[in-house]
Formats: structure tokens, sequence, C-alpha cells
């Protein structure tokens, strides 16, 4: 059943925290810190004007906004937090607790990059410096789509079948500071849609004491690492039965990926976040011009869909690899990893090239993406000769 | 506050069963199972523990040692994982899900090591905040789990693994840090330094207090470690009577600001008394070594003419 959709000009921010104030998680820990300040701040005030029944825990540090997340959690309270850069690098040993406790927490990170040079500015470098921590990640090109994955990350992370922390993300500044249009939804149906907490195990349950974190030997610790990547590797159908149900209440499905225009395309970029916005303006330009470009935007980063891109991926002729991340394994970042492995593994024979751009707030334009498309022809048809690993947009020496 | 009586209160069941791992003529077990006696059996509790020897001995996957709700998260957070615990609490409780008698009490365990150091800032946020918790110190004057490593617990000229004595060292150069003032300096309404006594009254009435006492409470236990003190098992309780008698461990509680001595030695023992039965001060009583011994009877001089003077204030 569709439900009423209100119409509203918001920041990322402003649209994460009204979805907070939504959901009303029972506990919020958090510690400021640019460029996701906003968020706790907003929050606070709903609190201070009693507009949730949320409790907000001001701590000292992320790292003790992670572990009150984590005590908060396995009490048995809802618990969400957001943080920002090097604030998710301190928290980065609770991330790793609170995805082996199996606890269901939800992070909302507005993406900065890490230092140093210490700079405000977005780039993925904090998501992907956790992604082998055992989260969700996903990762939203706007304010609506920060918006709609937030409201879904509880019924994702809550799932009997998942029971894992998930990260919603957005770019610092382009997704969490720009006002834009956004369709909201009333209270009562994300509510509903969320559902209430109940967990099957939980500190504060009298007569049914349990304990948490144990030390492990040898003989078991394997197999608990080994069910965390099994609840990895299910919460896929998860994250696809919820897509798909928020789809029915907003209009709005989601999937794995956004498919922009790749159905016949012959070049396809595949990118994360806000810059896939700017992709799919290029290559609106593009095909007018008669170029078959397309758009991978990945959403779900963690679990993986490996198949599911190399299939996507593997009717076309080259495919650029954009990571706004660097891995100083000198062929690029994550994306520039994980996605030709997948390509290899499924025999899905093309050419690739892989990107690092937009680092630290670096702007990434139209023209940069056609340059990038062009690459592409260059290699493939004009029989160019193209280095497998580029940077977007650095300057030149004499700059 | 009940009649106290060490009997009575050995009646009341154990909250920490036997069979955990920690070693014989251990501090650590002794205090907890002092603390948790303080506890109204009617009463639920959730347990924190930093990470330590207690931890990994008490907790050891399938089993646990916890007849209570219990929570290990890392070695620096116990103090912001049990304030998360102790809000969710609230939040429940305001909610109605939690039923009006269900009464839980938030105790937190950790070593110096998780306290003093690693752990100081969260214990810091967490007391500030204001959670109505305990945080229980059991202060064994160095890093046991990893295998006698230097604390800022640790007494001057102690032998440790990262302070060895030898031909250009004396032990560990600094003198302990005052933990228990730097908490009573957060205004918490209570803070307590105790140790083992022969009836056990002191740590009980204490233990008692700061968990009854609502807002955030800490308490300093003096909780002796075999092995790194080198000194025979079962002299434990004779090393616990020292530190007091010679004033290297006084015993005093803070409530509201208000510092007071709950006992002062008829005749204060030499220091040596203290340091002579340990195997980590030995090289204090070699021939040519007497100055250490005087600089460390100074310190301990020092700190309990500032401690008098505090309480006399009141």
């Amino acid at each position: 059943m569709s439900a009423k959709r209100i119409k509203e000009r918001m920041s990322g921010n402003e649209a994460v925290a009204y979805a907070i104030r939504q959901v009303e998680p029972d506990v919020m820990p958090a510690f400021p810190i640019t460029p996701s300040t906003e968020i706790p701040q907003m929050v606070s005030t709903f609190i201070a004007n009693g507009q949730m029944n949320t409790d907000f825990i001001p701590v000292e540090s992320e790292h003790s906004a992670m572990s009150a997340a984590i005590g908060s959690e396995a009490a048995g309270a809802r618990t969400m937090t957001a943080t920002s850069s090097v604030g998710l690098a301190l928290m980065w040993e609770e991330l790793l607790l609170a995805a082996s406790n199996r606890l269901p927490i939800v992070l909302t990170l507005v993406n900065r990059t890490l230092s140093g040079p210490i700079n405000i500015n977005c780039d993925h470098t904090d998501g992907m410096g956790a992604r082998d921590t055992g989260w969700i990640q996903i990762y939203s090109e706007n304010n609506q789509e920060a918006y709609d994955n937030y409201i879904q990350a509880f019924p994702i992370a809550e799932d009997p079948e998942v029971h894992l922390p998930v990260m919603i993300c957005q770019d610092g500044f382009i997704t969490s500071h720009a006002v834009e249009n956004i369709e909201l939804l009333e209270d009562a149906p994300v509510r509903e849609f969320v559902g209430t907490y109940e967990p099957e195990e939980f500190l504060l349950n009298p007569g049914n004491p349990v304990s948490v974190g144990p030390y492990s030997v040898s003989n078991y610790a394997m197999e608990a690492r080994k069910a965390q990547e099994d609840a990895m590797v299910r919460s896929k159908d998860v994250i696809l039965k919820i897509g798909e149900k928020f789809g029915t209440l907003s209009g709005r499905s989601y999937g794995l990926f956004e498919e922009y225009k790749t159905e016949d395309a012959d070049y396809i970029m595949v990118i994360m976040g806000s810059a896939a916005g700017t992709a799919k303006e290029a290559v609106d330009e593009l095909r007018e011009e008669g170029v078959k470009a397309g758009v991978l935007k990945l959403r779900v980063f963690r679990p993986f869909p490996e198949d599911e891109i190399a299939k996507a991926l593997s009717g076309c002729k080259a495919a650029a690899i954009m990571d706004r991340c660097e891995s100083y394994n000198g062929h690029g970042g994550p994306l520039a990893q994980e996605i030709p492995a997948g390509l290899f593994r499924n025999h899905v024979n093309i050419e690739t090239v892989s990107y690092v751009y937009g680092l630290a707030g670096r702007d990434f334009r139209v023209e940069d993406v056609r340059g990038i498309f062009r690459d592409l022809q260059d290699l493939t048809e004009n029989g160019k000769t193209i280095e497998q690993f580029r940077y977007v947009g650095l300057r030149s020496k004499q700059e | 506050m009940s009649e106290h009586s060490l009997k009575n209160m050995m009646e009341k069941p154990e909250r920490l069963t036997p069979g955990h791992r920690m070693c014989a003529g251990c501090g650590a077990t002794v205090a907890v199972r002092a603390v948790l006696r303080a506890l109204k059996e009617e009463d639920h509790a959730v347990i924190g523990n930093a990470t330590g020897c207690l931890e990994v001995s008490s907790f050891m996957y399938p089993y646990s040692a916890w007849k209570d709700s219990y929570i290990h998260n890392t070695f620096e957070n116990a103090g912001a994982t049990l304030s998360g615990v102790e809000t969710a609490y609230r939040v429940l409780k305001r909610k109605g899900r939690l039923g009006e008698k269900d009464s839980y009490k938030f105790i937190t365990f950790g070593g110096d090591g998780g306290t003093y150091d690693i752990g100081f800032q969260s214990l810091s946020g967490a007391m500030e905040r204001g959670h109505d918790m305990v945080y229980v110190c059991y202060d064994n004057g160095a890093y046991m789990n990893t295998g006698i490593q230097r604390s800022s617990a640790t007494p001057m000229f102690a032998d440790t693994t990262t302070t060895p004595v030898g031909k250009d060292s004396d032990g560990k150069v600094q003198c302990r840090k005052d933990l228990a003032s730097i908490l009573a300096s957060h205004n918490i309404p209570y803070v307590a330094q105790t140790t083992f006594t022969q009836d056990f009254k002191d740590i009980h009435r204490k233990a008692e207090r700061a968990i009854y006492t609502e807002g955030p409470a800490f308490l300093n236990i003096m909780a002796p470690c075999p092995r790194g003190w080198r000194y025979d098992m079962s002299d434990l309780m004779e090393i616990c009577r020292l530190a007091v008698e010679t004033c290297y461990w006084p015993l005093f509680e803070v409530r509201n600001g208000k510092w007071s001595l709950s006992y002062e030695p008829k005749k204060k023992l030499p220091i040596e008394d203290f340091l002579r039965p340990q195997g980590r001060f030995k090289h204090m009583f070699k021939p040519g070594n007497e100055y250490l011994i005087e600089q460390f009877q100074k310190v301990v001089d020092e700190r309990w003419e500032n401690l008098q003077f505090l309480c006399s204030k009141m």
C-alpha cells in the first residue's frame, strides 16, 4: 500500500535527521565531527523540543560513541549513531565488535576523507577503510536516497537472518549540506515499516541473564567468523526484499545497484555516491551524440554483489571503475580490485580502466566523465594504449 | 544498612561462580565477590568488564562464571560500554518495556591498565555524564594479563617487565597516579578506596554505598597479584593488612565532596614492612639501596599527610 508523500526541500543531513526522528531509536550516542555534526545537533533539538522519545548520550569520543552503542544495543535498545572521517577511524576497533557481537546498530556515515593532510571534504576513504569490519554498507547518491536508505537500514539489520550492523553512507557536503527537493513519508507509515525492535537475547531481560563478548579460543573463534560471513551473504536477499517493500510504500524501489542506460551500452562507468549524478548527466549528453554510454551506480558495497556486477557488465566493451579512495597498492582503489576479480571469476573478458577521482573534495565534473568515456573509446576503437590506472583532475606541475 | 557480619555475608548466594580460571591467591576475584555481595538479592545487575585477567578467565566461550547479565567489550571502554547499558535501561523503563519491579544495578570491573591508563578517558566521560553506575578498579599495580608490565598505578621502584631492575635501573622511576583523587575531582557523589581487611567490613560498606548511591560511583580496590608482586599466595590478606597499616594504601571515602578516613592506624608501620615480602621490591633491600626505601617512605608520608589534611578539613 502506497503512503502519502510530503514534498520538501532539505539537505542530506536534514533528511537523515528527519528520518531519525521518524524511526525514533531508543538511544543515540554520538560525538560531533564535520560534516556529520548537524545530525546529532538536530536530533538533540528534536529531543529538547519533545518531538522524539530517544536518549542522546553526549559521549567524549567516537570510540566511546560506538562502545556505548554496543552496550545499549546489547542491552535490548534500538541504537544508532552518526559520524564521519577520522571519527569512523577512531571507532574502527569497535566496528568489529558491533559486527562480531551481531548487534544491529545503524550508523549514518557522512563520507569525508581521512587525515592527513587534514581536510574536511568528501571522499570515501573513511567508509572504505571500514570495508572489512563486517558491516553492511549502503551508499547514497543524494538526499532522497540517504533518507530512504536510512529507513530501510533497521529492518535489514534486525532481520533474524542478518543480525548485522548497517552503515548508511552519503557524501560529505555534496549531499549532506546541499539543499535539494525531497519526498518524505509521514511518521506513522515509517514507524510501521521499521516495526518494533524485538531482540532474542539481551542484557536487560529479567530472569534470562546473558553474557556478551566472550574470550574465544581457536576451537570456536573461526566458526563465529564464518557465521558472520554467512549472515553477510544472506543479507543480500534481505536487502533486496526490503528494497522492494520500500518501493511499495514510497514508489521508490531499491536493488543492489542502479543501472542507468546500460542495457545496450558499449561503455559503462561503475561509480558510487553523489558523483553518479554527474556521470548520468554526461551519459545523457553522450547518448545524444550517439555514444552508447551507461552508468552502474553501486548502492550496496557490503555484501559485495560481485556476480551481479559481472553480469551487468558482461555486454559492454569496456568499463571505467571509479574509486573515490586510494588503496596505495599501485593499481587503484577497492572497487578496482573487487570488480575485476568478479569479472575474472565470471569469465567476463572486457577491458577495464581504474580511476581515482574526487579525493579530499576535488571537483568531479561532466567534462571529466566525458574524458573517461573517451579513454574507453580510444582503448577499444582507436587502438590507443591507455594506462590501466589513472588519476582524474590532478593539477599539472605547472599549475 | 544491616549489621555487618562476615558469616551472614558469606551465606549469600555467590554471583560469581567457582570454576573460573583465575590464579590461586589473586585479589581480583576476592574484590569482585566482595562487591557483588553488597547487591540486594532481589536486584538484577549488569556487570561490565574491561579486557584483562578477570575477563579472559571468567568468560571463556562457551562458559561464563557470571550469574548476572555480563558484557565485555574491549580494553579501553568499560566506562562507555556500561554507560550505554545504563542509558538503555532508563529508556526501556520509561517506554514500559521493563516492569516496574525490574530493578537493575550497573557495576563494571577493570584492572588498573583498563582504568588508570587505556580506559581513563572512557571512565572520565562516563563519570562526568552522571550515569547511575559503579566503576570498580581492581588495582594490582601493573598490566598483569600481558605479563606484568608497568602501568601508571605501579608503585615507584617496582620491578616489572617494562621497568626491569638492572645495572642501570632501580625499577619504575615514577610514583603511582592517585586515581581516586582524580575521580573525586569529577565531583561525583561517591568515591572510595579500599582493600581486604580481616572482617571485609570496609569493602562491603563501601560497595553497598557505591551501588546504592544514585549517580556515578568509583571504587578503587587494591587487589594484589601473586605473580606480579611475587608474594606467597597464602599471604594475600597479610599483604593487604600491611598496605593499610603502613599507609601505602589508606582507606578513605569521598561522599558528595567530603573526604573522610575510614581507618587510621594506631601506629603507622614503616614502609619496609609492606615492601619486604614482595619479590618486586627485592632490589630495594640490597646493601647500599637504603635510599630507595627512604624515597619510597617520603612519598608515602607526603601522600598520607595530604590525605589527612583533606579529611580534616571537613
